[in-house]
């Protein structure tokens, strides 16, 4: 386990730079991880990202891109355009959360 | 992360609903990892692209050993016999079952799930020896088919990648 600065705050980060504890995220942090994968934030990008947030604090693990789509109301379209090239892991990493757990 | 994006390709040979799957998932599970992802619908396989057929897929008890009555409640590991597997209705029951299974654990449809996978940017074609072989044409397949190719074609699409035959 190792702790990287991002945003000014000291956070702990597993070795595929994915944040340990969901507690220590902000959206400061949100921004900088987003844009170390070239993403810059839109509101539509907060929209998918609060709403990981939020289904990770009651099932306590990433959503699925199938959860995201069908509970965020993003389609599947959108949410490849938004986070391109392997939105599965990026999103999970922005929303300072683990690999999501499930095929689907 | 290398420059050029990993790339992947299933052929699919197969109709029967154990078999359409494995491409589904892993073909969805590769485009969620920003894997470059190319479907190849062949003999069988085709059935998965029929608008006719896509949401009538079945899996037949007969000369399936590992289907065992577990899945229908019964304890243990019995078998299902053979010969019940040839009574009128089986193969429809056991279909009925496995689909149930799946909506339970939240499993898109076969036809769902393509729509994800051309969604989300896959390629998909038609194999056009089965194609003619089965006298189809590009309008009997679903939405996001791009086009019916010949195994040369394939080849040429899939330099570099890693094909998986089911």
């Amino acid at each position: 386990m190792a702790t990287k600065k991002i945003a000014g705050v000291d956070v702990q980060v597993n070795e595929e730079g994915f944040l340990t504890n969901p507690a220590e995220w902000n959206k400061e942090i949100a921004v900088e991880l987003a844009k170390e994968e070239g993403i810059e934030l839109t509101d539509a990008h907060w929209k998918v990202i609060e709403f990981c947030r939020s289904a990770a604090a009651v099932k306590g693990a990433a959503p699925t891109l199938r959860s995201i789509t069908n509970g965020s109301g993003v389609s599947t379209k959108d949410l490849f355009a938004l986070f391109p090239k392997g939105p599965a892991k990026k999103v999970a990493k922005i929303s300072g959360l683990g690999k999501p757990e499930g095929c689907v | 992360m290398s420059e050029e994006p990993r790339k992947i390709a299933f052929i699919c040979s197969k109709g029967n609903l154990d078999m359409v799957y494995p491409a589904l998932v892993m073909g969805w599970a590769a485009l969620g990892n920003g894997i470059d992802v190319t479907i190849f619908f062949t003999f069988w396989g085709l059935d998965m692209i029929n608008k006719a057929r896509v949401d009538h897929l079945e899996i037949p008890p007969i000369a399936n050993t590992s289907m065992k009555m577990n899945m229908m409640g019964v304890p243990g590991y019995i078998g299902i016999p053979q010969i019940m597997g040839i009574i009128p209705g089986m193969t429809a029951f056991a279909s009925a079952l496995m689909k149930k299974k799946m909506k339970g654990l939240e499993v898109p449809t076969v036809r769902e799930y393509l729509e994800m996978l051309v969604d989300a940017g896959a390629n998909l074609y038609a194999c056009k020896m089965s194609v003619d072989m089965f006298d189809l044409k590009k309008e009997d397949f679903v939405d996001g088919v791009k086009d019916i190719v010949t195994a040369g074609d394939f080849m040429d699409m899939t330099e570099g990648a890693q094909i998986v035959f089911i």
